[in-house]
């Protein structure tokens, strides 16, 4: 293999060392710039994703916070075992929206991609209290703290930030977003404008009068609408090839 | 410092040609075995890359030439399981209940897979094992409140309770409270006699008062002349001594439950999606549980 000792031209003549170092970055830049290129066509064409209302976005800065990601991924592969435990597998239109996305990789609990309406909202607030409440053989931390008030003060630049990024957030989205938020944590408020903005949020019950929205309302609002948004018993098994 | 490039006479190998110091540098070369297997893994991924989806073009990709699709896979892989599992599950579909608790193969087919999906889909509220939760029942005792048979728990499963399937179990507790029909003394007595009727009441007194006032409002219509329960319409055995609203002070809970009663609902699991084999395992299993009639 004497074509191999050539590389003692490279190692003496910088000049070469350069255009020899260029040439292999080109390369290595073109295979992973490329792909993205065509990440159209990558995204299934599914109907029903929407942005996270500014309760459910409030909630995912909450899991983001709290290292949630550490323990819980959000991304069923395409196998057996998982689609049979969790679902059918996550769509990459599914976080399409997702800034950053949640996939992950480390499952020192469920995977979480599906976890919407799995269980209820009372349910959620139990076991988020304390896990051993519900799932006596649980490691999860408990976190009681979050029954305290809710800073969204700052919801409607968050909201901006993330249509920078590429959310398409309307004017009316932004402009509703902190009435939508205390809506969709309450019980008597009128929903219909929030719902039709944010189909199929899930809606909390707390009497706006006294009680002020919560960390909790805001994580269970986003727990609840995870993996819920694409209709999958109206699918067609080739729209999503 | 180059030098000549020469042979070293200890390891029979040449030298780099460079001396520092004296020192020179051997230029052994890696390992045969080494450089081949890296040349078979460079070669290994051209192969690959020709047989497997790899490559992004400007319309698509690569598709591969085996034409593999990992989700189309994971679909046939599905449809294999089902298969595996058709035999018994043909059998579930047109067996009735009495049918799969007498063939013992079914039975263990059906409880292994009514114990998965109960895990998946009752546990949240009722607890593993049906050990039932404050307000949700236990389903491993012998105390039923819409009836432990077979067949009661099969309706149950397939309809539930207090939603908005025609065909669920429908019941609703009177409220007696707001002083309207009992006054604050009238309840205590009240919930005295209900806690004596499980011989847990400490005022005998005030127990022999309530009586009256749990024959005379209806009561007895619905949990029966003793606080028998009745199935049918779902009211819960007072005598029995197992307290959907376990409190620590259940005189209390007793009383806020006549003025003000809890209505508890369950989902209709046959509207949820589960199919009548699904249905006929988790009945044969939460039967199985320990209170089955």
């Amino acid at each position: 293999m004497s074509f191999l000792r050539h590389h003692a031209k490279f190692e003496t003549n910088v000049l070469l060392l350069m255009v020899g170092i260029l040439v292999t970055v080109i390369i290595g830049g073109i295979v992973e710039v490329l792909p993205l290129f065509t990440i159209q066509e990558t995204i299934e064409n599914v109907q029903g994703i929407r942005p996270y209302s500014p309760l459910e976005q409030a909630g995912r800065d909450i899991y983001i916070r709290e290292g949630c990601y550490v323990c819980h991924s959000q991304m069923i592969r395409p196998f057996r075992d998982e689609v049979e435990r969790y679902g059918h597998y996550s769509l990459a239109a599914e976080s399409m929206y997702d800034h950053p996305f949640q996939w992950g990789s480390k499952r020192s609990g469920p995977d979480l991609a599906r976890v919407g309406g799995k269980y209820t909202n009372d349910w959620h607030v139990r076991h988020l209290t304390n896990p051993r409440d519900v799932v006596p053989e649980s490691i999860m931390p408990g976190y009681k703290f979050m029954h305290r008030p809710l800073a969204y003060d700052d919801i409607v630049p968050r909201m901006k930030v993330l249509r920078i990024v590429g959310v398409p957030y309307t004017e009316d989205d932004i402009a509703n977003a902190k009435a939508d938020l205390e809506a969709q944590a309450s019980s008597d408020a009128n929903t219909e404008a929030l719902l039709q903005r944010y189909p199929k949020a899930s809606l909390g019950k707390k009497d706006r009068t006294s009680e002020k929205v919560t960390e909790m309302d805001a994580l269970v609002a986003y727990l609840q609408v995870l993996g819920t948004m694409v209709d999958f018993t109206t699918l067609k098994s080739d729209a999503i090839r | 410092m180059a030098t000549k490039a020469e042979k070293d006479s200890v390891s029979g190998q040449f030298t780099t040609g460079h001396e520092w110091d004296g020192i020179k540098e051997l230029n052994t070369p890696l390992p045969r075995w080494w450089v081949w297997i890296f040349f078979i893994t460079i070669a290994w991924a051209v192969v690959y890359c020709i047989l497997y989806p790899s490559w992004p073009g400007i319309n698509g990709y690569w598709a591969g030439t085996k034409g593999y699709h990992s989700r189309t896979e994971v679909a046939q892989e599905l449809e294999q399981a089902k298969a595996a599992k058709a035999v018994y599950l043909s059998k579930l579909k047109d067996a009735s209940l009495d049918d799969i608790v007498k063939d013992k193969d079914l039975l263990n087919f059906a409880l292994a897979g009514g114990r998965s999906v109960f895990n998946e889909n009752c546990a949240a509220c009722h607890g593993f094992g049906g050990v039932g939760a404050y307000g949700f029942p236990n389903l491993a005792d012998d105390v039923w409140l819409w009836g432990g048979s077979l067949d009661d728990v099969r309706t149950t499963i397939s309809f539930g309770i207090r939603n908005s399937n025609p065909n669920s179990r429908q019941s609703e507790m009177p409220a007696y409270g707001g002083g309207d029909v009992l006054n604050d003394a009238q309840l205590n007595d009240l919930a005295e006699y209900v806690l004596s009727l499980s011989k847990s009441s400490k005022d005998a007194v005030a127990a022999a008062r309530g009586q009256a006032i749990f024959a005379n409002n209806g009561c007895t219509t619905c949990h029966g002349e003793a606080g028998e329960g009745n199935q049918a319409v779902g009211a819960p055995a007072l005598s029995a001594g197992v307290w959907l609203y376990k409190e620590k002070d259940q005189k209390a809970a007793i009383i806020s439950q006549v003025k003000a009663p809890k209505q508890g609902v369950m989902p209709s699991w046959a509207d949820r999606g589960l199919d009548d084999a699904t249905i006929k395992e988790l009945t044969v299993y939460v039967h199985s549980l320990g209170g089955g009639k």
